[in-house]
């Protein structure tokens, strides 16, 4: 049987988005960035807000998120994703905002941006993606590398006495009143994917409801960071990540209204 | 004419912002420029013109919010004095390298470090040559009086979206801070969405409809070959400014044998030094470069072979003077150039300045 006998209408169960811009990815086999990628196309696609959205690319491996997902974007600057979000929001109410941002970006260098954006409750969507490493630069410690984890910069383990404690911004980004729906999931098979693709439906639709910033933490792998095979990634997540940082909704608020002015 | 107002020059600065149609401020305290962002807050132009005015939690994330606002096609701007605007040179760096058009003021203190709250002209080399990392140069307006705080915000924000690059009005605390008369501009509506699609459609990220493929505003390009052709292209537009955009004045300067060169608040102690030193004999002029990049280099050069010296005047350790030299360098002509300065905080009296020019010349 050839490959075209094969791709007939009646046999389609399934097609990519039309967001999803047709192209090859930079991202390593196992890379979960591709897969909220195709997620996040399917909502926006699914929604009917591609005319409305701006979405604000990081520094890290999702750099060029823009080659994938067919909206108008920008690129900030390293970390700096939340304060980009809030000049666009801030002079566009009525557009869809969202950053799209890793934990080296979002957790160390932009932790001001984070927490003060998400203080003020700017009306936009977070995504972000915690692999507990700095994936673009060659797999360096990032603040949310859990104890004990081999990176390139802490050869022998995350050393506490050393290198201090792993953070757990989501955590802090429940705490703060401009917050209407914190949640943190994963995307390494077909259950968790179709749960995180709820949450981000949920986040963005509170968006479009000016409810505030909403933030999704998506516990992702790292295989060429890691040093693992796909597989072997995803079981480390679940065996080491998940204990740490566990799965779940920390803060759902939409259904009360919030304060927030734009 | 328009309303003739007493003002300080950060009030105006935030007034003609409100006047000229800016959609939005973004800034973070520092003296000596708060009552920038304060004007804006008490004016409250949220509700006259619909203008967005927040305070940031750094300067880091006032010229990143900048960055967001203006690659969407809005006119904004931001303030800061000059600790802050050091925090802003990452920032003013992309701007420049995803040729952004926007507004940001330095209201110049003594520096180096935390230094002094006191008017400095030390942030000229950052002004002009760049300030942050990569090849690139801002606009650079340099106002000595009031009048001048008010009309460079309408001609900053022109010549930002001429040249798709951000624009510096660099001031300091003394012009910040003083009361002088100034005719204030007639208000301009801000832009519509429809006049935003007309003039930066082409790039603005203002949600991507069928109609048209993806805007994407980026400084970054992986290939190489690529970068240096978007380098080639910002220096081309660096040098249709130095072609177009030079604004200076020059004050006695037909028969003066020496030039007295100075901006700002500098140019206006020049002014009485002029007078001074004419009533003594000397017969001396003054050029103030009103555009410090680009700077009048052409009309230097041709005041070279008809002048025995040059004396650049700046509250600085001689910054601008290197500019002097280069311009009467490529003049074919030979004469002396000479600085005088005050620094850390210090502003130069006009008989010093006098008396500097007599010590260096006479």
């Amino acid at each position: 049987m050839d490959i075209k006998d094969i791709i007939k209408p009646e046999n389609l169960v399934y097609q990519k988005s039309d967001v999803q811009i047709d192209t090859i990815m930079h991202y390593c086999p196992g890379c979960t960035h591709g897969v909220v990628h195709k997620i996040l196309s399917e909502l926006i696609d699914e929604m009917g807000i591609q005319e409305n959205t701006v979405g604000v690319a990081p520094v890290g491996c999702a750099v060029f998120a823009y080659n994938y997902i067919d909206v108008d974007w920008q690129e900030a600057a390293h970390g700096r994703a939340p304060a980009v979000a809030t000049g666009i929001v801030r002079t566009n109410p009525d557009k869809f905002v969202f950053t799209y941002q890793g934990d080296g970006d979002l957790a160390s260098i932009g932790a001001a941006e984070i927490l003060h954006a998400c203080n003020r409750g700017e009306n936009m969507l977070v995504v972000f993606i915690n692999n507990g490493i700095y994936g673009m630069t060659g797999g360096q410690m990032a603040p949310t590398t859990i104890d004990g984890m081999v990176t390139s910069t802490t050869p022998g383990g995350r050393d506490i006495a050393l290198n201090g404690y792993p953070m757990k911004i989501t955590e802090l980004i429940a705490q703060l009143p401009g917050t209407s729906y914190v949640t943190r999931q994963s995307a390494q098979n077909a259950g968790a994917v179709r749960k995180c693709k709820r949450s981000l439906k949920k986040g963005i639709q509170n968006v479009l409801d000016k409810k505030g910033t909403s933030f999704i933490e998506v516990v992702s792998t790292c295989s060429s960071g890691w040093k693992m095979t796909p597989v072997a990634a995803n079981r480390w997540m679940e065996e080491n990540m998940f204990p740490f940082y566990p799965l779940g909704d920390l803060k759902d608020g939409s259904k009360e209204p919030n304060l927030s002015k734009n | 004419m328009g309303e003739l107002r007493l003002m300080k020059g950060n009030e105006v600065l935030a007034e003609a912002a409100i006047r000229c149609g800016c959609d939005g401020y973004f800034g973070y305290p520092i003296t000596p420029q708060s009552e920038i962002m304060e004007t804006l807050m008490v004016r409250q132009p949220w509700d006259e013109t619909g203008m967005v005015v927040l305070q940031a939690e750094s300067e880091i994330a006032s010229i990143n919010m900048v960055y967001g606002a203006a690659a969407t096609g809005k006119k904004v701007m931001t303030s800061s004095s000059s600790p802050g605007i050091s925090l802003m040179a990452e920032g003013i760096s992309y701007i420049a390298g995803a040729e952004l058009p926007c507004l940001f003021v330095n209201v110049v203190r003594g520096g180096p470090g935390l230094g002094t709250i006191q008017p400095s002209q030390a942030d000229y080399f950052q002004s002009v040559k760049g300030g942050g990392h990569g090849d690139y140069k801002c606009i650079v307006l340099a106002p000595a009086s009031v009048q001048e705080m008010n009309d460079f915000v309408g001609l900053g924000f022109e010549l930002a979206f001429k040249y798709l690059n951000p624009a510096l009005i660099l001031t300091d605390g003394a012009i910040g801070q003083m009361m002088e008369k100034v005719e204030l501009a007639d208000y301009k509506p801000r832009w519509t969405k429809e006049e935003i699609q007309k003039y930066s459609g082409k790039w603005a990220t203002t949600g991507k409809p069928n109609s048209r493929k993806q805007n994407v505003v980026t400084s970054l390009e992986m290939d190489s070959d690529k970068m240096e052709a978007n380098n080639r292209r910002f220096q081309e537009k660096y040098k249709k400014m130095e072609e177009e955009e030079v604004r200076f004045e020059t004050i006695m300067c037909d028969d003066a044998e020496y030039i007295m060169v100075a901006f700002g608040t500098s140019a206006r102690i020049c002014q009485k030094s002029v007078e001074i030193a004419r009533e003594q004999g000397i017969k001396v002029g003054l050029l103030r470069p009103i555009t410090l990049f680009p700077f009048p280099k052409k009309e230097i050069a041709k005041l070279t072979c008809h002048v025995k010296g040059f004396l650049s005047v700046e509250m600085s350790a001689g910054q601008m003077v290197e500019d002097i030299k280069l311009a009467v360098h490529e003049s074919g002509c030979n004469v002396r150039v000479e600085h005088f300065g005050r620094m850390g905080g210090i502003i130069p009296s006009p008989n010093e300045v006098v008396d500097a020019l007599k010590e260096k010349f006479l």
